[in-house]
């Protein structure tokens, strides 16, 4: 049965006010809007559609490396496609894929604002997001650059391939993710709801406020570099050629001084969303709430001091090779401590095995076997092995994709409901559940091998003794594409045509986010709610959908 | 069982005195990973099952982590990753700290190829042979961007700068013949920058540098004028042809007609490329040398604008020696149009 509109506000428990998806229906309503929610769902189906363009990408490379010759595209062809796959995965949907979109949706509502502290510079910070891509993407139809994301010079500043308008659009996201940070930052600081002091503030939050920090301290310092690399380029300056009498590894740790800060850009706010999801799932409050708080904000600023790891083999001392090895491993220690808590939510909890719990179960594999692989790589001695072999490629792709796109699906499913008020169909989020997880196993376990067996990265021609490999690695993307797209029609299928979600709390989660209807209404709370409680207290049990008002 | 972990693991073989070690940290973390993530895995799977939701309105307690928990998450990882870190750091001081008696080698990567040159003059190109049981020092730069010289199995590795020099040391245990491979993206001929370590007995090694330096010597002797580098040899076309080589054009352009990065040179010379702004332009000495100084002023249609520039690289004479190549490099069929289609008759007599 079909509720009407006044029925399902009726049952969720909210005045009679449309919710922010109707609150004016016209194209303008949505391009011109000052609203947190509609911003987040824009940037939401934007990182989505990028999603699916770097993966096209990637299944391209998949299928190249399927012969160790010649095959399917020419050596440039081959070296733009692994380019433009780090560039848009990287700066279009990584860094923005959780803060902008899901951060965006829930930080305010968590918070009980009405919405973030400034609402017209979180739609210029979408409307950046958008230049920064069509000038990105103006670059790659134009040519492409061939020179990986990571643009290392003196081969990015002599390439005659179109560096500098790709260089140019990711300044621009940068901008977009600066200000993104800085909103998110002055709301955590001013916009609390009465009764919401720091230590009562959800763990998501918390792991925003610590993404916020490295992307308004590291991102301009990306922006410096790749400006200097545009100005070489352009004015034939020598900064960084050394023809010209530049440095080249002067640009290795000006760039990863921010991209390693980068990486917690992308794995924080996962992070945020796991501590969320498994309290929700395991109905559960969080275990060690302090741990899992302050060690966002400690891997944050250890996060600075690791760029060393980068360049054990690019003749930096060996002193500082040690040093930035052992400051590398405090971040795996943050990291363990989340780990041990998440599964210490579980104790004792009333565990529900949902979609969104079975990507918390991949992400706590794929982080603790992404995690320890990396501290593996920044093993010093082992890393002269492993450097820019597949062992690194496998290693990033588990905590990036493995761990950041997990927690992404688990949002998405999560918050599902919130956002739209529909809800999907269980089984078939289940199945392709299992398909990602058992594709992206079976894609990216062989390239640890292949690493092992000293496959560089960026080949486009290989021996053949490392091909069976490649062929099993393409067959898992294949599985893993198939997962992606079956999630695409189910969600799309429940979005167009699903039943609205009787309760406005189906999880009967006890998130802050859900003290208002879903979806909500545009200014988020009829009354802002006074919170007495730590988020996750599932000691009493109180109908879903109440708000409560103190 | 180092054997069955080394072939589980897909390492490759071990052929040098840092192997074995590298190999054995390996097994430990590899060995460490997997238990850890097995608990992890295994706890939270008994979790789900011992803690299921048994009714929608479910209440649970509220519990937080004593003390002596917090220490052991802390301390768990801080034991496992320390000890991972000294024993990783004394190997990598090892790794890069070459002994007093090791022979050097001089290194010199270029897109996209290796040249190994002997202090004593012998010099080879993508091509390294070293003795067994020796320790060897690579010396070593790059002409363009940077490489990096991996063998795996060696278990080293180096990046190449340009201007500056960076070493590696290892001391190959087994003879035989290794792969050397670039692991620093590098452009177009990166996959292909590969060379060949062959690690010869001692004795063989000692017959192959003496017979090198006899034949240098004999070169040098054969010349009227003691001049202290190796003069150029023969003709125009035959400097052009070893400049060629040296220059790496070689690794993009072929001679017999076949496609490759770049345009072939059989039948260069006169012919009419068409342009990829679809003008026509008849290869001369103009052109030849405006397309080596200045690549991509003038991009054949069908071919990527890829090619370095060779200014400063190439001093006057051997830019006219590669162009009096380039013209020798004719063959008999007469042809006009462009250098699409079919590949040309195979070169003979040369």
């Amino acid at each position: 049965m079909r509720l009407s509109e006044a029925d399902s506000h009726a049952l969720s428990g909210a005045s009679p006010v449309p919710d922010y998806l109707h609150d004016g229906t016209t194209v303008m309503s949505w391009l011109n809007t000052r609203d947190h929610k509609r911003v987040g769902v824009m940037f939401l189906v934007s990182v989505i559609v990028f999603f699916f363009v770097g993966g096209l990408f990637a299944l391209l490379i998949r299928f190249k490396l399927l012969q160790p010759g010649p095959f399917f595209m020419d050596a440039l062809s081959y070296n733009r496609m692994f380019t433009l796959h780090g560039v848009v995965m990287i700066f279009l949907f990584l860094i923005p894929a959780i803060p902008s979109a899901f951060g965006n949706f829930v930080l305010p509502l968590m918070l009980g604002a009405r919405d973030v502290a400034f609402p017209r510079l979180n739609l210029f910070s979408y409307y950046l997001y958008l230049t920064g891509a069509a000038v990105a993407l103006w670059g790659m139809i134009h040519g492409g650059a061939d020179t990986g994301w990571t643009f290392y010079t003196p081969y990015s500043s002599t390439t005659p391939t179109q560096v500098a308008p790709i260089l140019l659009g990711a300044f621009i996201l940068g901008f977009s993710s600066i200000l993104t940070g800085l909103n998110f930052i002055v709301t955590v600081h001013t916009l609390r709801a009465p009764g919401l002091g720091w230590m009562k503030m959800p763990l998501f939050v918390w792991s925003a406020y610590a993404t916020s920090v490295i992307q308004i301290l590291a991102t301009p310092v990306l922006a410096i570099t790749l400006l200097i690399v545009t100005v070489e380029r352009i004015g034939g300056f020598g900064l960084f050629d050394p023809a010209r009498g530049g440095d080249p590894v002067l640009f290795q740790h000006m760039f990863w001084f921010y991209s390693h800060p980068a990486v917690y850009i992308m794995i924080l706010p996962a992070m945020g969303v796991i501590s969320e999801c498994v309290c929700a799932f395991s109905r559960k409050n969080p275990f060690g709430y302090k741990a899992i708080a302050f060690s966002s904000l400690g891997i944050a600023f250890v996060g600075f001091f690791t760029w060393g790891h980068h360049l054990f083999v690019a003749g930096q001392s060996v002193f500082v090779g040690g040093a930035f090895g052992l400051l590398s491993m405090f971040v795996g220690i943050f990291t363990a401590i989340k780990v041990f808590n998440w599964v210490g939510t579980m104790y004792r909890g009333a565990i529900s095995f949902k979609t969104p719990f079975a990507y918390i179960c991949g992400f706590l594999y794929f982080i603790v076997f992404g995690g320890m692989t990396g501290v593996a790589l920044a093993t010093t001695s082992l890393d002269i092995h492993w450097h820019d072999t597949y062992f690194v490629v496998a290693h990033f792709h588990f905590i990036m994709v493995g761990a950041s796109v997990m927690a992404f699906l688990a949002a998405l499913h999560y918050w599902f409901p919130k956002m739209f008020g529909k809800v999907y169909h269980e089984g078939w989020g289940l199945v392709a559940a299992s398909l990602i997880i058992l594709g992206f196993n079976a894609t990216f376990i062989p390239q640890f091998l292949l690493g092992n067996f000293g496959m560089p990265r960026r080949y486009y021609q290989y021996p053949e003794h490392f091909q069976a490999l490649n062929v099993a690695s393409t067959a898992g993307a294949t599985l893993l594409g198939f997962g992606f797209l079956l999630i695409v029609i189910y969600l799309g299928i429940a979005l167009k045509w699903g039943s609205r979600s009787t309760e406005s709390n189906p999880w009967g989660s006890k998130g802050f986010e859900w003290l208002t209807a879903s979806p909500p209404p545009t200014h988020n709370f009829d009354e802002i709610p006074t919170i007495t409680q730590m988020p996750h207290d599932y000691r009493t049990h109180e109908p879903s959908g109440v708000i409560r008002v103190a | 069982m180092n054997e069955l972990l080394r072939r589980l693991l897909f390492l490759p073989e071990q052929a040098s005195t840092f192997a074995r070690d590298v190999d054995n940290l390996h097994y430990f973390v590899i060995l460490t990973t997997f238990v850890m993530s097995t608990a992890v895995g295994l706890t939270a799977i008994f979790f789900f099952i011992r803690y299921r939701r048994r009714s929608e309105t479910q209440t649970t307690p509220h519990i937080e982590p004593k003390a002596w928990m917090e220490a052991l998450f802390v301390g768990v990882p801080l034991i496992i990753f320390t000890a991972w870190f000294f024993l990783g750091y004394r190997e990598f001081v090892r790794q890069y700290t070459p002994p007093i008696d090791s022979m050097d080698v001089y290194v010199m990567g270029k897109k996209w190829m290796w040249k190994f040159a002997y202090p004593d003059g012998p010099n080879s190109i993508n091509v390294l042979r070293v003795p067994a049981g020796q320790n060897v020092r690579l010396l070593m730069t790059s002409r363009d961007v940077i490489h990096s010289f991996y063998v795996p199995e060696f278990r080293v590795k180096m990046d190449v700068l340009p201007g500056r020099y960076t070493q590696l040391w290892f001391n190959a245990t087994t003879p035989g013949r290794y792969q050397i491979f670039c692991a620093e993206y590098c452009g177009a001929g990166h996959s292909i920058m590969r060379g060949e370590v062959i690690v010869l007995k001692p004795q063989e090694y000692e017959d192959w540098y003496s017979s090198q330096k006899r034949g240098l010597a004999d070169r040098q002797d054969g010349q009227p004028t003691a001049l202290d580098f190796a003069p150029p040899l023969g003709n125009l076309v035959d400097q052009g042809k070893r400049v060629a080589a040296d220059q790496g054009c070689l690794k993009c352009h072929t001679t017999d007609g076949t496609r490759h990065i770049g345009p072939t040179w059989l039948d260069l010379y006169g012919r009419r490329e068409k342009l990829s702004d679809g003008s026509v332009v008849v290869v001369d000495e103009a052109y030849m040398t405006e397309s080596m100084m200045e690549p991509a002023a003038k991009i054949v249609e069908g071919f990527q604008p890829v090619m370095p520039s060779f200014q400063g690289k190439m001093t006057a004479p051997e830019t006219a020696a590669v162009v009096e190549f380039i013209k020798s490099l004719q063959s008999d069929a007469v042809r006009t149009g462009p250098s699409e289609g079919p590949a040309y008759a195979p070169i003979r007599g040369r």
